[in-house]
């Protein structure tokens, strides 16, 4: 094992009954690492932070922590060198904000006197603090879900869909200090539908579909793995539209869309490795060229590609007599 | 060891604040206090000493209120938790499940015993005031109030098991009262029943005795009858076992095992379960 080396999950499978809901899953995580988890709901990412954190055993397969199964009684270093936030997080109602961090703080041997420094870096004032947590709004209770989670400087983060439901500014900060914790070199897995918000933060993307890795890499990685289509925009002289589009035919560039809209603007997409060719042949055209622009796709789009094509056609219901 | 105190000095806070605690103190404060001046009437000017009296009247009333009151604190201990999400979040951190269990027992004694501390000793205090500073009988009656704290022990651990092998609330207060209406009511009338229906008294006394055995509540009013054999007759159905089988240590066996088999079987059901 390196040393650098903070988790690893060698075949890991989980069934509840006959559903399978993680299959063969190998994963390493090593310091400073930004790992994203990206599925739809149901795709296995709350039950993979779950067999992390030692809640459920596998199936079959290996989970190591820092060295340690997580599931083992004498786990103790494996669960201190952890922080999770849960995607629904749920405190102790009658306790304060600042109660609550330090009953979390005791438990995992921290100094209490910490824990008010840990609310002001999530943005908890401390009139806020010393409210109880009933009183908290969703994003109070996710700051507070947050300070918790890193509590003793944990040395790997696990965020289970952290932003959902809270308003840009909090986002963003909440990214910010994702990206601080990397730079100091712990490991952050964040499970989230929203890769286009942590793609700048994200060195690997794992995403899931129905309990099965369908795609790893870095983004960059991803975006070439998917072959995805560049979507290309052209603006023409009124006049040229017919030449342009012929040209452009005629160079029997893979026009997979095209449309002509009113203001003479053409749109279609091509596969990215006949860009240049692209580029070259509008370039060709000379004036009746206006303007162009290559969009790569979206970190969405590749997103999609990944689990709607991976999922699973469902059988089409036809009635009885009326053909397809 | 610390995680439990520290999950001990949670729980306590949360039964102050929810009033738990004060409620409980005025519960059975009230009613022991009630009983007491109105318990005071049979004594007249027989030479019956109004400790004992209050003894009889406290345990015929502890039986129907301490494992409601034991019930009400443990059935939504992990239920409860599970329910609102707190208890994945614990589980995260380095605690482990049966100090979740004990953490939380720890604190609920303390809360009962504060409850009977406070609310029959209040009482028996007041008791012993009207008797002109006469505290005879107050050996049985520090008994009562210990078995009382006993029964109450019995029924949280009975709760816990109840919490842990459930993921409702309220599946686990459904069970709860259906358990304490076996155990308070029920039970005995099948007991009743059995001898009213026994006309040839082919079950002996001796194998009856040990039925009562099945039920802590039957248990707790046999400790508290073995103390003060002159109130035997006013209970039926206690009056019907042979008191004398049972020794104390007898009755103190069978008070651990009711308390380790529950506390025992809802760790071993709770280190099982899947979050």
């Amino acid at each position: 094992m390196a040393n650098s080396e903070l988790l690893s999950l060698s075949n890991v499978s989980k069934c509840y009954g006959q559903d399978r809901v993680l299959k063969q899953i190998d994963l390493t995580v090593q310091a400073g690492e930004c790992v994203v988890l990206a599925g739809h709901n149901g795709a296995g990412k709350t039950t993979l932070l779950k067999l992390i954190l030692g809640l459920i055993k596998p199936t079959t397969g290996k989970v190591s922590v820092r060295g340690q199964n997580p599931t083992n009684k004498n786990s103790i270093k494996a669960k201190r060198s952890l922080g999770y936030l849960p995607e629904r997080v749920s405190f102790y109602e009658s306790m304060t904000g600042l109660e609550t961090l330090q009953f979390y703080s005791k438990l995992k041997s921290e100094p209490i006197d910490r824990c008010i420094d840990l609310l002001e870096t999530v943005g908890l004032e401390s009139s806020a603090a010393k409210r109880t947590v009933s009183t908290y709004s969703k994003g109070m209770k996710q700051r507070l879900g947050l300070a918790q989670a890193l509590l003793g400087d944990p040395d790997l983060l696990l965020l289970d869909e952290p932003t959902s439901g809270l308003d840009p500014t909090l986002r963003r900060q909440f990214y910010d200090i994702i990206e601080q914790k990397c730079r100091m070199g712990k490991a952050v897995i964040v499970c989230s539908h929203s890769l286009v918000e942590i793609e700048a933060q994200a060195d690997r993307v794992i995403i899931l579909n129905s309990g099965s890795t369908v795609a790893s890499g870095s983004v960059q990685e991803l975006y070439q793995q998917s072959n995805l289509p560049l979507s290309v925009q052209i603006s023409v002289q009124p006049s040229c539209t017919q030449r342009v589009e012929q040209t452009l035919s005629d160079l029997i560039i893979p026009i997979q869309k095209s449309a002509v809209t009113e203001n003479s603007i053409i749109e279609f997409s091509c596969n990215p490795e006949q860009k240049m060719e692209l580029i070259r042949q509008v370039a060709s055209l000379g004036d009746a060229i206006e303007d162009i622009q290559i969009k790569p796709p979206r970190l969405d789009d590749v997103y999609l590609h990944y689990t709607v094509s991976e999922t699973p056609s469902r059988p089409v219901e036809t009635t009885p007599g009326i053909p397809l | 060891m610390k995680a439990v105190w520290i999950l001990m000095g949670k729980e306590l806070r949360d039964g102050l604040r929810n009033r738990w605690i004060i409620s409980s103190v005025l519960l059975l404060g009230s009613l022991a206090i009630l009983l007491s001046l109105l318990g005071s009437t049979p004594t007249g000017t027989v030479t019956a000493n109004m400790l004992d009296i209050n003894v009889v009247s406290l345990t015929s009333l502890s039986v129907y209120l301490i494992p409601l009151i034991a019930f009400m604190l443990s059935f939504d201990a992990l239920a409860g938790e599970s329910e609102s999400g707190t208890l994945l979040l614990l589980l995260t951190y380095p605690i482990s499940r049966a100090q979740i269990i004990f953490g939380k027992f720890c604190a609920h004694l303390c809360i009962l015993m504060l409850a009977i501390v406070v609310g029959y000793g209040g009482s028996a205090c007041i008791n012993i005031l009207l008797a002109d500073g006469s505290s005879s009988g107050g050996l049985n009656y520090l008994w009562m109030m210990v078995s009382s704290w006993m029964l109450g022990a019995i029924f949280l651990v009975i709760g816990y098991l109840i919490s842990a092998a459930v993921k409702q609330r309220s599946t686990a207060i459904s069970i709860a009262i259906g358990i304490w209406l076996v155990m308070v009511v029920l039970f005995d009338l099948a007991l009743l029943g059995i001898l009213v229906a026994d006309q040839e008294q082919s079950i002996s006394q001796n194998f009856f005795s040990k039925l009562m055995l099945l039920n802590p509540t039957d248990m707790y009013r046999i400790f508290n009858l073995t103390n003060i054999s002159s109130s035997i007759e006013t209970y039926s159905l206690a009056g019907s076992a042979d008191v004398k089988l049972f020794t104390l240590f007898d009755l103190c066996l069978a008070f651990i095992l009711w308390l380790a088999l529950p506390l025992t079987a809802s760790i071993a059901i709770f280190k099982r379960r899947e979050l």
